[in-house]
């Protein structure tokens, strides 16, 4: 099953087939997103208009965690299966995790320089989301630190997996923990503990942040193929001169793999 | 969102202009970046493998 939908050709296939649709389905789910956001969503009754903040805020922490976890089962299917597209699914989402990771740490700063009268503070749940920001920037670094690119996958397949305990320690960090962060007002054991008036909006902004994001993938995935294709005509290219300048028989290509 | 004078009101977002237009503009900027990045190295990428596939007359 991984197999047959993991293979390159078809997922070039796909995702050609699938990019229009999801790209511009996110610009308009946004929009609408936005004008929920800011116009239609009620201001609270504690926090005024600086609310508004948590619908950016929120979506983007989702997204910093989500992405993660993808990047890290890709590379545990990397690490385990050997497969070529699953280290280059993790590769491609990296930037994207840490654009939303980044996005959260700074609205989260903005909201909480009004709300708690400080841009940061050295507590469990802001500093382990620094820990994931830097996480991702790690990985970034390890995957492109190499010459080959199956190494530098191998060591940051390594990163991703190892990092994966910083999650539940961030989900539950505001349980375990004293911190000025709140508890989780949506995604909790029992039903949201927030105004529909309020969590609809949300809930739109959070989607089209997911559609952004696969959409982003599939770019990015087709541009890490498109690389290794191109790497591996280099190869080629070379290794089938190499062999006719020393008059070799025959310039029968040893095509490298694709990973 | 106040109705009391419209524009001008609604974009002092009760006073919390200065914290809620700026989060929203570093989101859509960091987003948008994203984006404009993918976007570009996409179109390197397929620049690319068109010249080395012409370079070596491969097609695969």
């Amino acid at each position: 099953m991984i197999n047959r939908f993991a293979n390159p050709a078809r997922f070039m296939r796909l995702s050609a087939a699938a990019l229009p649709w999801c790209s511009w389905s996110s610009v308009v789910v946004l929009a609408l997103g936005l004008y929920l956001a800011l116009v239609v969503a009620p201001p609270d009754y504690q926090q005024g208009e600086a609310v508004r903040i948590m619908y950016v805020h929120v979506p983007a922490a989702w997204l910093a965690l989500s992405v993660y976890l993808f990047i890290a089962v890709a590379s545990g299917v990397a690490l385990v299966a050997r497969h070529p597209l699953a280290e280059i699914a993790a590769r491609a989402a990296a930037p994207i995790g840490a654009g939303f990771t980044f996005v959260c740490l700074a609205t989260g700063s903005l909201w909480g320089r009004p709300m708690w009268g400080t841009w940061w503070v050295w507590d469990a749940r802001l500093t382990s989301v620094l820990v994931l920001f830097f996480l991702y920037l790690g990985y970034i670094a390890l995957v492109n630190g190499f010459d080959d690119p199956v190494r530098g996958g191998r060591a940051g397949s390594l990163l991703a997996l190892v990092g994966v305990v910083n999650l539940p320690i961030i989900k539950f960090s505001v349980d375990w923990w004293n911190t000025l962060h709140q508890p989780a007002s949506v995604l909790r054991l029992g039903a949201p503990t927030i105004a529909l008036s309020m969590l609809i909006p949300l809930l739109v902004m959070a989607l089209g942040f997911w559609l952004l994001f696969v959409s982003l993938l599939m770019v990015r995935m087709r541009t890490g193929l498109n690389e290794r294709k191109a790497l591996a005509l280099r190869l080629n290219g070379v290794l089938a001169s190499r062999a006719a300048r020393t008059g070799a028989e025959s310039a029968r290509s040893p095509r490298p793999a694709l990973r | 969102m106040p109705a009391v004078s419209g524009v001008a009101a609604y974009l002092a977002m009760g006073g919390y202009a200065v914290f809620v237009w700026p989060a929203y503009g570093l989101t859509f900027a960091v987003l948008g970046g994203l984006a404009l990045n993918s976007w570009r190295r996409h179109r390197r990428s397929l620049r690319l493998l068109e010249a080395l596939q012409q370079q070596f007359g491969a097609r695969r």
